[in-house]
């Protein structure tokens, strides 16, 4: 047998206006778990997706087992044995798992009858042979995220793959179920499988590849192998420059509490509670960060702060001031600042230009009016100074903001959020889809504004940045605030236990 | 008293489950199309189709070959029959080309077809039988009795002279519901309407199986149309289908899309639908009585449709390119 398995060489990709691969070589071994890293848009994902057979390359060729291959679709690349995990999964959820794997190779009897039993017996083995834990009748709906993963892993097991290719698998995860990927890898290696992994977090690079290819701006920086490689240096090698990896965290006597809610109940679709009797509450000079699985409330919490969700019971309080149920103006007009999580719906309107979107929502300050109209050339000095202080990367501040990158357009809220001294921070995901420059950018900006006096309060999916950003750590679970932490008291591994829910604990007083 | 039994009486019954048919096999024609993603509100125009070309299929045979169909004289309404659901797909193909393959706006493209329909059948009415709204008459299925339940007592009258396209349509809702349930098509139709983008991944032929889901709620919606016109009025004319094809839409919702859901809910329509042709006995106005089906339909589906589940892409245009 071959040891190269598969070869890329000078692989090419255009997209209009960027070159997503610029001649790409890349060899993999059979057996090997290769991780593929990169930030945000070094073409990882475009690159896999030529090798399963969804995008064609410009340039270049494949060859799988020393012979030359070209792989015109998903089919083709299942038949040369290569499957991928999608980054979204694929999962139909109103299916079961067996129903989801055997799709489009279904068991079948006369008039095209499914075998039910069968697919659920393969699938049975298929997860005892790997130690996966599934129940193959269970519908998909039901299960935890890393459960489906579970599901499309042993989907692709299912069509035959000697080669898995896992696109960001890491991102919808906690710590547990991380760990337990990393497990079920592992066994899928000693069964001879070859695994290519993609991801940009560091240290799960390192602790579960053999080797590591660099991507940056489409092209490789090097392949190296994971044993003797330390976290900086990849880093550097991702962005081409030394990155501080922990940000300082300097000591700040937090003051008086600036926002708090009492027993805060927001009711979701359906009327169900979607937050229950949640209290917390935020100093200035702090940074609270709240831990949670995405969809435990978090979102709905953020919007009934900001006032746009009514609030069922309970009080929002900011400086005093009691603004359940308050307009969303009002709220703002007390000093609060809100950096949105889904920054295309809520944070900027994206066909208004970079100027007009940089004053949303203070634009009627006395200082951007003239008389009745707004004064634009005013409007253009604070936005050309917001843009410079905040390093927006544009050509002029007359394009609209669906014309930059998602790092710039981050950069953009953030500079008008951080405008005219807010007393409170609101910053849901602040940093998601932010390769690493930019989220080192915001971050900082959050620790400054913390060293200022401003009370913070941080939502984020990212458990790394909340433990290294945050003062206190509460953890979100089912909509309730089920612990609370101050900084350095907990490892991700415990508060993974709070956020599945597999622990409780009475939150402790700040 | 006397309208409670008037309300059970068997007549009532038995033209509860005729008029339920056509009401029925439209229904289970959205049954497939919502399957596969593709909301049908063109049913009502397709049935029109159905109505027309069921008339003149069976009338253009029975002038064609009288030998043949004074031998076997069910040959002149299979013939509409056929007419009809080939008719009905090839109306339904529109509607698949332009809202399948063009991504046009399912719902625009469903009122279009009803509203081609109307002319369309008026136009031809008027090119075959050179009058605008009626066709000459047509002759219908014989009559069959079944077998076993003909022999009991209640259930006798209701057994005994039915169309044999009512037993049709019933096994055709069976058919339908296993062919959903347990077969390799109705796992990859259900799975193109959940998530298209899953299915393709997976190599499914997501563009096949919504024209398949689109064609089969032609052929059904054409028999349903078929049905009114050769079964129970024996002869086209124009109107004639009055809004069933949206009532079957609300059978299919209330039905939760699936077929015996579908023959529940149709069942339903259909006996309100009776009684608006029926009833003279109760003391509230005509106007009323017929426009109860409607009503029933309506206050039905405010209650039901928190509930409903309808397939996760219903209705959203599938596109093949990513993002
Ligand atoms: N389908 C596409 N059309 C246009 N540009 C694309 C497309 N897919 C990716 N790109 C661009 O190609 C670059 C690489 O993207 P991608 O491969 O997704 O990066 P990564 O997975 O490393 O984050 C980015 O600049 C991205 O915007
Ligand atoms: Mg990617």
């Amino acid at each position: 047998m071959h040891p190269v398995l598969i070869e890329l060489k000078g692989i090419t990709k255009r997209f209009p206006g960027v070159v997503a691969n610029d001649y790409i070589d890349l060899t993999v071994l059979r057996g090997e778990i290769h991780a593929i890293v990169g930030e945000n848009g070094a073409g990882k994902s475009t690159l896999m997706r030529i090798l399963y057979g969804l995008y064609q390359p410009d340039e270049g060729s494949i060859e799988v087992n020393g012979s030359p291959v070209v792989i015109d679709s998903p089919r083709k690349a299942l038949q040369l044995g290569i499957g991928m995990v999608h980054q979204h999964f694929m999962l139909i959820p109103r299916f079961t798992v067996a129903e989801n794997v055997i799709l489009g190779s279904e068991p079948a009897g006369a008039l095209g009858r499914l075998r039910r039993k069968e697919a659920e017996q393969r699938v049975r083995e298929l997860c005892r042979q790997y130690g996966f834990a599934l129940d193959p009748a269970a519908e998909v709906s039901m299960l935890s995220v890393g459960e489906q993963q579970r599901v499309e892993i042993i989907k692709v097991l299912y069509r035959g793959a000697d080669v898995l290719i896992l696109d960001e698998p890491t991102a919808v995860l906690v710590p547990q179920e991380v760990d337990e990927l990393f497990a079920n890898l592992r066994r899928l290696r000693e069964q001879g499988k070859t695994i290519i992994f993609i991801s940009h977090m560091l240290d799960e690079v390192l602790e579960i590849s053999d080797r590591i290819t660099v991507l940056r701006r489409g092209r490789v920086v090097g392949t190296v192998p994971a044993a003797g490689t330390t976290k900086s240096q990849l880093a550097e090698m991702m962005v081409g420059r030394p990155v501080l990896l922990e940000l300082e965290h300097p000591p700040v006597t937090p003051g008086e509490v600036r926002l708090e809610a009492r027993e805060v109940t927001v009711a979701g679709r359906g009327g169900r509670p979607v937050v229950s009797r949640l209290s917390l509450a935020v100093r200035a000079g702090e940074i609270y960060g709240i831990a949670g699985v995405e969809g435990n409330g978090q979102t709905e919490l953020v919007e009934a702060l900001v006032g746009l969700r009514p609030v069922t019971s309970g009080r929002i309080l900011i400086e005093g001031h009691d603004v359940a149920n308050a307009s969303a103006r009002a709220i703002r007009l007390l000093g609060a600042a809100h950096i949105p999580e889904d920054r295309h719906r809520r944070g900027l309107v994206l066909p208004m230009a970079v100027w007009e979107n940089v004053v949303l929502g203070h634009h009627s300050r006395p200082q951007f009016l003239d008389g009745a109209f707004v004064d634009r050339k005013a409007i253009e000095s604070f936005a050309n100074e917001r843009v410079e202080k905040f390093d927006i990367r544009l050509s002029n501040i007359d394009v609209p903001a669906l014309a930059l990158s998602g790092g710039n357009q981050q950069k953009v809220i953030v500079a008008r959020e951080f405008s005219f001294n807010p007393k409170v921070l609101i910053a849901a995901q602040p940093t998601r889809g932010l390769d690493i420059g930019a989220t080192e950018f915001v971050e900082r900006q959050l620790l400054e504004a913390r060293s200022n006096g401003m009370a913070v309060l941080l939502i984020s999916a990212n458990l790394e940045e909340v433990l290294s950003l945050s003062d206190r750590i509460g953890v979100m679970c089912s909509g309730e605030l089920v612990a609370e932490f101050r900084r350095g008291e907990a490892t991700p591994q415990e508060l993974g236990l709070y956020m599945t829910g597999t622990r409780r604990a009475g939150a402790t007083s700040p | 008293m006397e309208y409670v039994t008037s309300l059970l009486s068997l007549a009532l019954i038995a033209s509860a489950i005729r008029v339920t048919m056509p009401i029925l096999l439209a229904a289970l024609g959205a049954v497939y199309s919502e399957r596969g993603g593709v909301i049908n509100i063109g049913l009502e125009g397709i049935m029109i189709m159905g109505t027309f070309f069921g008339a003149v299929g069976d009338y253009v045979f029975a002038r064609q070959y009288p030998a043949l169909v004074a031998a076997i004289p069910d040959l002149a309404p299979a013939a509409g029959v056929l007419a009809a659901m080939l008719a009905g797909m090839a109306f339904a193909l529109i509607h698949a080309l332009v809202t399948i393959t063009f991504r046009v706006d399912q719902i625009i493209s469903g009122v279009a077809l009803n509203l081609l329909a109307v002319g369309l059948a008026r136009f031809l009415n008027i090119l075959f039988f050179g009058v605008a709204t009626q066709s000459p008459g047509v002759s219908g299925f014989t009559p069959v009795d079944i077998p076993i339940l003909e022999g009991i007592p209640v259930l006798g009258p209701i057994a005994t002279g039915i169309s044999p396209m009512i037993l049709v349509a019933l096994l055709l809702v069976l058919i339908g519901h296993w062919t959903l349930l347990r077969t390799r098509f109705g796992l990859r139709l259900r799975g193109v309407g959940e998530h298209p983008r899953a299915a393709d991944t997976l190599g499914i032929n997501v563009y096949g199986m919504r024209y398949a889901g689109v064609l089969i709620s032609g052929a059904l919606a054409g028999m349903a149309g078929a049905y009114l016109a050769i079964e129970q009025a024996h002869l086209y004319f124009e109107g004639m289908t009055q809004g069933r094809g949206f009532i079957a839409l609300a059978a299919m919702i209330f039905g939760n899309w699936w077929p015996l859901g579908a023959l529940g809910a149709s069942a339903l329509f259909g006996y309100f639908d009776a009684l608006s042709l029926r009833v003279v006995v109760l003391p509230v106005p005509s106007q009323f009585i017929n426009v109860l089906p409607h009503i029933v339909s309506i206050l039905v589906l405010a209650g039901f449709v928190r509930r409903a589940q309808p397939p996760a892409a219903d209705g959203v245009p599938y596109t093949k390119e990513e993002e």
